[in-house]
């Protein structure tokens, strides 16, 4: 009998499985249908690739594509090297003040850049730098996240190893790069992921700051895409360009599943 | 030595730092001083208002009715989620066929962003072409508008959420249970407790600190996530779908009253502060930073 229940659980757990992806499949089967069968009633076995290129040459995907790209190799690139440093600094030296400076970090994690879009969109206008990458990347240039990971992860480094090398003549600098950088790696890929996915769907902020096509990334011009039609007649191209925009991250997760969800594990603190 | 290793600590900290007080502190004291202030399009130089803005707030029927919906909103998703990942993480947990399928399935909405996702469940949306229609014209259920309806829209959003959070949920629950140890089950098992009992009396109590951290993310996001809405609805109709972050946008983008749009990030901050708040009272620190 208890074995029977739990057999129901289950089965029923795998339906929902089933469920779960049902948007998913119904977003990839419209985005290949051709426009006028997408919307009546009756199911054919026509598949077509003219929505992608429709979307291809209908709004310069390809520029957003390509800023997309960079903004988010710009701001893990960035915080690779702000974040290894602070993180350093937190798990192996005894200085001045070392707790306060570590609750100022904090402050980041329960109040994120997210909900600052006002008063930040200020400062980026102080700073003159609306409507360039570089504005959207700098707020996420420094990351509490990142740093209470890597120090989670450098305190786990045998101590030992510094005098060793201390002995050898290192700077505590190069120890830092050539010790503690590589042994961190399983922390920095967790770390990339999330980076890469949260700036690859963040859409709220560079909506706010971009105003080109020069600098727009995908998830807004997703948006101005799909907002150009108002009725339902263009379905099969708004699916096919949202097929366009989260493509990279599913391949991804596909081929690296375990990263991906360890990374997230992580990710709690954020 | 001790100077020397004190320069050498700033100086690593010092790129943080100057990023996390441009975009974080210095910031958040401006917003305190603006909302003190009237700043809108009549009064081009802000003059000093004092809680004129707050006071302003308190009789505004649209942020009375931004805050309950925001507190629906997170009423809807919170529980069902947090309920729907624990069962998720129980069943994907055990080390048989079909469980790597279930957490793919449950997890994949994790990496679709906001904007997607409006995008497709607006087409799931959509009366007579979409997909839930569809299905409601094939039983002969008449057929809803569920995003033009103040009654169903709140009610679509919540459960597209619950779809979108609950796997991101699972695998903190996944990473919870590699922390029980797995004699407390064999003895269990030994003396013939039933598998509802061991739920209970050892996997529920035992999974509690991840159940408090993980209600703090679900109701941080409930009040973070509002992309969705530019998409799908723009926190209509008559604001039956709107949330607090997406009336800050549109008070201080749309219609530029900086003292007030300065106010309610202020009240944006509380909230969230509030949250973590709980997270210090509730959680054990040890838990906090694993």
């Amino acid at each position: 009998m208890k074995l029977r229940n739990w057999n129901i659980g289950f089965w029923l757990l795998i339906a929902l499985g089933a469920i779960w992806f049902v948007p998913f499949v119904w977003m990839l089967v419209t985005a290949f249908r051709p426009k006028q069968e997408a919307l009546s009633a009756s199911f054919s076995f026509n598949f077509t690739l003219d929505n992608f290129a429709t979307v291809w040459s209908g709004a310069p995907f390809a520029q957003y594509f390509v800023n997309t790209v960079v903004i988010v190799v710009g701001i893990l690139a960035v915080q690779i090297l702000t974040v290894t440093m602070a993180a350093f600094a937190f798990a192996r030296l005894d200085f001045a003040w070392k707790n306060i400076v570590f609750l100022l970090f904090l402050a980041q994690i329960m109040i994120p850049a997210d909900v600052l879009i006002f008063p930040n969109y200020n400062v980026l206008s102080e700073l003159s730098l609306l409507d360039t990458k570089l504005g959207i990347m700098i707020p996420y240039f420094a990351s509490a996240f990142g740093i209470f990971l890597l120090r989670q992860m450098f305190m786990t480094i045998p101590p030992e190893l510094d005098e060793a090398a201390r002995v050898e003549g290192y700077s505590r600098w190069r120890i830092l790069w050539k010790i503690y950088f590589p042994l961190a790696r399983p922390a920095y890929i967790a770390f990339g992921l999330v980076s890469v996915s949260y700036h690859w769907n963040n859409f709220l902020w560079p909506l706010i700051v971009t105003n080109s096509v020069e600098n727009r990334p995908l998830t807004v011009g997703l948006a101005i895409f799909a907002q150009s039609f108002e009725t339902g007649a263009q379905w099969t191209e708004v699916s096919a360009a949202t097929l366009i925009v989260v493509a990279p991250l599913m391949l991804g997760f596909l081929f690296f599943q375990r990263q991906f969800m360890n990374g997230f594990i992580h990710s709690g603190i954020k | 030595m001790r100077w020397k290793t004190n320069a050498f600590a700033w100086l690593l900290l010092l790129p943080s730092l100057v990023f996390l007080f441009l975009f974080t502190f210095y910031p958040i004291a401006k917003t305190i001083r603006l909302s003190l202030y009237q700043a809108d399009l009549a009064t081009p130089v802000p003059t000093f208002a004092g809680v004129d803005n707050y006071v302003r707030m308190l009789g505004d029927e649209v942020f009375a009715k931004v805050m309950v919906n925001n507190a629906l909103f997170a009423l809807g998703v919170v529980p069902t989620s947090i309920g729907l990942a624990l069962l998720m993480a129980i069943f994907a947990n055990k080390a048989i066929r079909g469980t790597s399928f279930m957490r793919t399935a449950f997890f994949y909405p994790t990496l679709i962003p906001m904007i997607a996702v409006a995008n497709i469940w607006l087409f799931i949306y959509t009366p007579k072409y979409g997909l839930l229609d569809r299905a409601m014209q094939s039983l002969n259920v008449g057929e809803i508008n569920w995003l033009g309806s103040p009654d169903y829209v709140m009610w679509a959003m919540i459960f597209m959420m619950i779809w979108k959070e609950a796997g991101y949920l699972m695998i903190f629950y996944l990473a919870g249970m590699q922390n029980i140890p797995p004699d407390l089950y064999e003895s269990a098992q030994m003396d013939g407790v039933s598998s509802w009992t061991i739920f209970r009396k050892i996997t529920f109590p035992l999974l509690m600190p991840t159940t408090l951290f993980v209600s703090i993310i679900a109701l941080t996001n409930a009040f973070k996530l509002v992309d969705h809405l530019f998409v799908m609805t723009k926190g209509g109709p008559n604001n039956a779908s709107s949330l607090l972050l997406y009336y800050i946008y549109e008070t201080a983008f749309s219609f530029w009253d900086q003292g007030m749009a300065s106010a309610l990030t202020l009240v944006m901050i509380v909230v969230l502060l509030l949250f973590a708040a709980l997270n210090f009272f509730g959680l054990d620190k040890k838990i906090h930073y694993h």
